[in-house]
């Protein structure tokens, strides 16, 4: 099976996000990973190819230069192949789902498209389904189990608390992943290795034939929260400070 | 005018708290405002759809949820009522749902808004899990929004008028995204998403067992339970209790975080809490200098405490 994993480099969760100029942020001091749910679509993308023998796994990401070593990564952890869809500008989900679409649609044979649920910079929770639109496949998110059953995907998705949806689709079809699906594994010094040797083959959104004039969602303006202003401790014994807590909550925040 | 639609979202029949925010946002637009609600009789909502011109009833043989049937039967509403906004929760189902429809209504989405304005169609949503808020508008020919639960003020409906009912018929057509089969959660537990109290654990609850501590207080407060990720790493606690980045985002009146250190994974799953209450045993814990109100004790003893001084008053 021709299996693809759709990936998006973003800031590692612990960093300070500054704002440029209104509409970008400071890159400077940034450490970039692969969006953590993208991990488990690698993940799973890599089970399946181990099942099912003659697969490969093709990683495409779109951004600016950077977004290469985040196909390195891919690729050490077992990824055969790797598309790097060149982009410095800001696009839309739409746009880009048209973008990855552009590259999957030209292998006619694709299987399962893996990414992640959401990307965590942008947290905008619907490339993944507007991918699937573009390819006119089945699509399940917020999945967190996966199995192939003859020519069926047979897939969970978390929904309200605890409950979970089965989801049958043919293949191919999109499936997006969410934490609990598996543990990716870390890249082995011999996929590191193997994965200097590979070359990523590279296409410009403008020979797909997508721009940052065929926007629709518009970015106006980037902006920092205003902080909450520092609390306070309740000092005392246990119980004494426990009663207070209890009032301020009814009488002050009014929230009990 | 403009026509804005709005998604109505049941959950096993019950009228989700949320859509009270829908509607007192569609409301105060002065558009024509249609309701979009799938059931089979219209008439237990009605009450809650004060106020509004026009409520569209989606009926027919198949009507529980598969997101392909409802997401056509949305986009040939959008479609034949002529709307030009539409706006849903952004629950579990709309997460699923909207961008289903933004591709089938070509239109465009914008997802977990915590301000919508319907005329200009801008808003605001929070990017890097809250880190910084991005304020966008939809060019396209239809604007698709969902809005985060909790923040909008729900107001009564100034106008008592009673909405015109237009019945739809629900296609049953063939799904390619086969739903064959719902599992409930064995333990009735409380959506985070949309709880109003939350009462959290971090590694110091040192193993699975202990969070019973935390759920005992959770019941007397009818709250839901979550977890860091340090103790879902840990697996004190599954995945879909966890709070942060790379978990739930949520937004309750009270967030009780119990032995929770408050890295910035955390907080800002958090942070828009109206009310944030830190339990650690750490004076020097960086959760303090976040929460509104600190007790700086042992959770195992506080959290007990806590219960029962509540049980006075709850």
């Amino acid at each position: 099976m021709n299996i693809y994993v759709c990936l998006k480099q973003v800031p590692d969760t612990e960093a300070t996000i500054l704002v440029k100029d209104g509409k970008s942020i400071q890159e400077a001091n940034i450490k970039w990973i692969i969006s953590p749910y993208d991990e488990y679509a690698i993940e799973e993308a890599l089970k399946l190819k181990e099942k099912t023998p003659g697969s490969t796994v093709t990683a495409v990401c779109l951004g600016p230069e950077r977004v290469h070593n985040a196909l390195r990564t891919a690729l050490a952890m077992g990824a055969d192949k790797a598309v790097h869809i060149e982009s410095n500008v800001y696009l839309d989900d739409q746009n880009t789902a048209r973008a990855l679409a552009a590259v999957i649609k030209a292998d006619s044979t694709f299987g399962v498209v893996f990414t992640g649920k959401q990307a965590i910079d942008n947290d905008a929770y619907q490339m993944h389904i507007l991918l699937a639109e573009n390819l006119a496949v089945p699509v399940a998110t917020n999945v967190t189990a996966f199995a192939v059953e003859g020519p069926l995907v047979k897939v969970q998705r978390e929904i309200d608390e605890g409950a979970r949806e089965m989801i049958e689709m043919s293949i191919p079809c999109v499936v997006a992943a969410a934490k609990g699906l598996n543990t990716p594994r870390y890249a082995s010094m011999m996929g590191i290795m193997k994965a200097k040797k590979i070359e990523i083959k590279k296409i410009t959104i403008a020979e797909i034939g997508v721009s940052e004039a065929q926007n629709k969602v518009q970015l106006l303006k980037l902006s920092a929260p205003a902080e909450k202003p520092q609390g306070r401790i309740i000092p005392g014994e246990p119980a004494d400070a426990v009663k207070e807590l209890v009032r301020l909550l009814r009488e002050e925040a009014k929230v009990l | 005018m403009a026509n804005i639609g709005l998604y109505i979202e049941l959950k096993e029949g019950v009228f989700k708290k949320s859509n009270r925010e829908l509607l007192s946002l569609a409301r105060k637009s002065g558009q024509h405002v249609h309701a979009v609600i799938f059931c089979p009789d219209v008439q237990p909502y009605m009450e809650e759809l004060k106020g509004i011109q026009t409520v569209i009833q989606v009926n027919g043989t198949e009507l529980t949820y598969q997101p392909d049937r409802y997401a056509q039967a949305l986009a040939d509403i959008i479609g034949e009522f002529k709307l030009s906004v539409f706006c849903g929760i952004f629950s579990a189902q709309g997460k699923d749902l909207f961008p289903r429809l933004a591709a089938k209504a070509k239109a465009s989405l914008v997802n977990d808004c915590l301000a919508v304005d319907l005329g200009t169609r801008k808003a605001i949503k929070p990017v890097y899990s809250g880190k910084l808020l991005a304020e966008y508008q939809i060019d396209d020919e239809r604007a698709l929004f969902t809005i985060r639960p909790n923040v909008i003020a729900v107001e009564a409906s100034p106008a008592a008028n009673v909405p015109e009912i237009k019945p739809f018929q629900l296609n049953a057509s063939p799904v390619k995204t086969n739903i064959v089969q719902v599992v409930k959660s064995t333990a009735k537990k409380i959506d985070l998403n949309e709880a109003e109290i939350i009462v959290s654990g971090g590694r110091a609850m040192k193993n699975k067992e202990n969070f019973v501590v935390l759920e005992d207080l959770a019941a007397m407060l009818k709250a839901g339970v979550g977890a860091s990720r340090a103790a879902v790493d840990a697996e004190y606690a599954s995945a879909d209790m966890q709070v942060g980045q790379t978990g739930k985002v949520v937004n309750p009146k009270l967030y009780i975080a119990c032995g929770i250190s408050g890295a910035i994974q955390h907080f800002v799953g958090m942070k828009t809490s109206k009310i944030i209450v830190a339990i650690n045993k750490d004076p020097e814990a960086p959760i303090f200098k976040k929460a509104d109100y600190g007790i700086v004790g042992d959770l195992f003893v506080i959290a007990p405490l806590l219960k029962d001084e509540l049980k006075k008053i709850l």
